[in-house]
Order: structure tokens, then sequence, then C-alpha cells
């Protein structure tokens, strides 16, 4: 049921990396992951500026039910968040490849996102969570 | 092996998603539980609650039993029909369950027990009903839904028939009306105007259907727990438990002292606890900022360097019900607190940090409107 973009690259803490863009990739969390965490109630997202290295802890969702740390997949600086989540989180449950993505990385280097899981390793990671 | 109601096939059909509670599978969304939550403030929502159990008491002695082992007085419901709110305690004055008593018919009342708590309140019953002329019968071949909303006591009465659910429209709060096995009571877990209806799980799917089709929305176990929590409503176990007594936990109110010469159960152990004076308190809480109350949440005085670590065992506050309130748009609790706190403020860990919280009079929600100052500012 859960859609999964072929084309995106996939982490093992669910969230996902879209195909580079002018260097600057768009990240957010799986359909697996909104669906498991409920209904998104706030989203605290990283200033603009800010660098991060792969794995560090980046944003937070938070849902009725659970407050979820989002990792970054890739290394990068943030080069432009999602504003509408902060009055529309639900965003996040309605089109979470979509207008529900949360934040832009600069990456670090173009291939960074090349060792991420496939859309098919992933879905592996998904089922075996269910 | 979960336990499954007579109405599972329903749920999944309408793509529950199921948890285990009490040792049911129940659901505890069909998508998204604030959708369901704002369908029970604004129109009508139905709910499987057939993990609580129905227990009839009949017999001559019914009321007498009653009387004994409630905290609230029975006798407030001596005209067919009435239904009260009540604890059942302990000798200890701690709370074995709260259950509403419907006074059926006669010598008939019916309870309806906490799924969590069905097999130890069925043995407490049997053990103290012995000396009493009343028999104690647990009704597994009922299941209970609940309609709750502005508009669900006239979607009910359209699918009870005419006679039955013209008696059910006339009902006032906590009254009952019976037909055969079924019963219909005008009461709720959500702080909106509704329905209560046990009845025979031969009838259940039908009768669900009948809701749902007329407009009602399946509503999950989490939107019920938000509901209850804005309807400023405790739940069994987080709020009140055996090791803490209705007094302080809000539920003073439900402990009928009067008459003096009604000796129920737990009578003395709290009349020393009210002399020694409670040691704790129940209190409303509405976090300012951003984030979500977690149930187990830490609370201390505003601004205690005295208590620094909000991740600490030994704090003086816990949040026993915490969440995010849809109708607010905002995350309220309840706060179990010292007694001789009287602060309008507290501050309560919220990942890992102190968090400004205004201690509010609860309901916060009651029939869809908001009765607390969402807008007010700490200084």
């Amino acid at each position: 049921m859960s859609e999964r973009p072929e084309d995106y690259r996939y982490t093992k803490t669910h969230e996902w990396v879209a195909p580079a863009e002018n260097g600057t990739v768009k990240i957010g969390i799986t359909d697996h992951a909104q669906s498991s965490l409920g209904d998104l109630v706030f989203v605290e997202l990283p200033e603009v500026g800010a660098s991060f290295n792969a794995g560090d802890q980046i944003a937070v969702v938070e849902s009725v039910k659970a407050a979820s740390d989002i990792y970054s997949p890739v290394a990068g600086e943030v080069a432009r968040v999602n504003d509408a989540l902060e009055d529309a989180p639900e965003q996040v449950n309605e089109d979470p490849f979509g207008e529900g993505w949360l934040f832009e990385l600069k990456l670090e280097s173009a291939d960074a996102a090349d060792s991420l899981l496939g859309a098919d390793e992933y879905k592996q990671v998904a089922d075996a969570d269910d | 092996m979960l336990q499954q109601t007579p109405l599972y096939d329903e749920h999944l059909s309408l793509g529950a998603k199921l948890v285990d509670f009490a040792g049911w599978e129940m659901p505890i969304n069909y998508g998204s539980q604030i959708a369901e939550h704002n369908a029970v403030r604004e129109h009508a929502g139905v709910f499987d609650v057939s993990h609580m159990t129905v227990v009839d008491i009949r017999g001559e002695g019914s009321r007498d039993f009653l009387r004994h082992v409630l905290a609230n007085d029975i006798a407030k419901a001596d005209a067919d029909g009435k239904a009260i709110y009540t604890c059942m305690l302990n000798t200890h004055g701690g709370v074995v369950d709260d259950l509403i008593v419907f006074h059926v018919t006669g010598n008939w009342y019916r309870l309806v027990v906490n799924a969590a708590t069905t097999e130890k309140d069925m043995a407490w019953l049997q053990s103290q009903v012995r000396d009493f002329d009343a028999s104690v019968t647990r009704r597994d071949d009922l299941v209970i839904i609940a309609a709750q909303g502005p508009a669900a006591r006239e979607l009910v009465q359209q699918n009870l028939g005419s006679e039955f659910g013209e008696r059910a429209m006339k009902l006032k709060p906590f009254e009952v009306a019976v037909d055969g096995d079924w019963t219909v009571g005008r009461t709720g877990y959500t702080g909106e105007d509704g329905f209560e209806i046990a009845l025979p799980d031969h009838a259940a799917v039908e009768f669900w259907r009948q809701l749902v089709n007329s407009g009602a929305t399946p509503v999950g176990l989490g939107a019920r727990d938000t509901l209850r929590l804005e309807g400023g409503l405790n739940l069994y176990g987080q709020d009140m438990d055996e090791d803490h007594s209705p007094l302080i936990s809000g539920l003073g109110w439900t402990v009928a002292f009067e008459p003096e010469d009604r000796d129920f159960v737990g009578r003395e152990a709290l009349l020393l606890e009210r002399a020694q004076g409670v040691e704790s308190k129940i209190v409303g809480v509405l976090l300012e900022g951003r984030g979500v109350l977690r149930t187990g949440a830490a609370v201390r005085a505003v601004a205690d360097d005295q208590v620094t670590d909000p991740d600490a065992d030994d704090v003086p506050g816990r949040i026993t019900s915490g969440s995010y309130a849809p109708t607010l748009g905002r995350s309220i609790g309840f706060a179990r607190i010292p007694a001789n706190w009287d602060a309008g403020w507290v501050d309560i860990g919220v990942r890992g940090k102190w968090q400004s919280a205004r201690v509010v009079k609860t309901p916060f929600v009651r029939k869809g409107k908001i009765r607390v100052d969402i807008d007010s500012k700490s200084g």
C-alpha cells in the first residue's frame, strides 16, 4: 500500500532523500513513518544555513502519540525549510513524499545519497517493521 | 491471543489500525485520529467499546449491596432509569475501578466496568456480594457502542425503532431506557452529548452499520483518549488507581459521605485521609508553548532550582495524563502535584527541558466549546 518513489533514496530510520537538483536535495519522512506516528501536530525544523553531518539529529516531528527525532541522511547545509508545516503539519501525513517534505540540504558531496537504500531495499526495512 | 469484539471485521473493512488494548484487538484510529476527534465535537462519532464489560446486579438485595460496595450512593438513583458515576474502593480507600451504574428497573442494576480491571472487579464484586441477596452476572453476550457528539442522539433514535427511540430521546443526562437486553444511557466519555448503548452481540453489526450509514464517523481509542482528556474526565490506571484515592484524584465529588450511617467499603480510610489532610491533588494544565505533554512527565514549581533534571526519578509532580488537544490546538494534561501548591503556573518536563504550563480549571472543552483561556501568557 505504501507508495515509495523509485528514484528516491531511503534510510533505515525512515527518512527519504529526493534526487539532487543543482546540488541540493529535499528530505522528508516516508509514508510508512507517518503512518506509524499517526497525526502529526508539531514539526521542529532546522535553521537555514546550519550544517549537519550524516546521522546528526536535525529535526523533530511530533504526533499525538509520540515525538520522533529526524536524522540527517546526508551531510550538508540547510538551504530551505518547509515553513508551511508550522501551521499545517498534517501535510506530512497527507503527502509525505511531496508537499510534506521537511527541509532541503545543499550537499557537501554530490554522490552522498548514493550509498543510501534504494526503494526495494527500504521496502524490506519497512515491511520488517510491521 | 487477543480477544476481538463482534465488530472486528467492521473495523478491518473501515481501514482501522488495530492495537492491543488490555488484551483486546481494538481500533486506535481509522486513518486520522484528529479528524475523528473533530467529528465528535462537530457532528457525531460512533465507538466500539465492547472491550468494556457489562455486569448485571439483580435480586432483592441489589440496592443494599451497591450501597455497600460503591463509594457514591446508589440511593441517588432510586427512581427507575437513573444512573450515577462512582468509584469502587478497596478497604484502604484506593480505587479498584470507576464505573457507571444504571438503575435499569426494580432490582436490576447494570454496571459498566473497565476492560483492564474486569477480572479484578468480578473477583471483588463476588467476594463482597456474599452477605447480600443479590447476584453478580458478567454479560459477555453484550456489546457496547457509544454514539457521541451534538448529532449523535438523533442518529441513534432513527435506528432504534420508533417506540424505544422516542423513550431514548426523552432521557435526561444520566438516565437510561431499557428494551429487553438493550439499554440506552445518556452518558459518555467525550464531554459531548450522546448515548452509550449495551446490546446483544448478534445485533451489533447491523446497529453499527446503521449508525455509520446515518453519518456517524467511526472513532478509535486514540480520539477517545483526547476527547475524554479535553472533557476533564479521568482514566483509570493513570489518573487514579489502587494507590490513589478519589480524594486526591479530582473525584472527591463522587464520594457520598452522607448519610453518615452508610458504611461503604473504603469509608473509614477516606475519613482518616480527609482528617489528616490530603497530600496531593490533580489539576488541569495547559502548555504555553509548542510541544506535547506526555503522560509521566515531571512537574515542578516555577523555576524551582532545587529540581533541575526533568528526567529525574524524584520530582514533586507528574503528568498523569497528557496529550495534544485537537480542539485547542495546544497540549493539555492532568498534573498530580502537592496539595499545598496554589500557583497559577508550573514547569513541566518536555523532551528534557522545562516548559511553562498554566494551571486551569477542567473541563478544557465541554459540548464543543473551549472552556479555558488559551491566550493568557505567563509573566
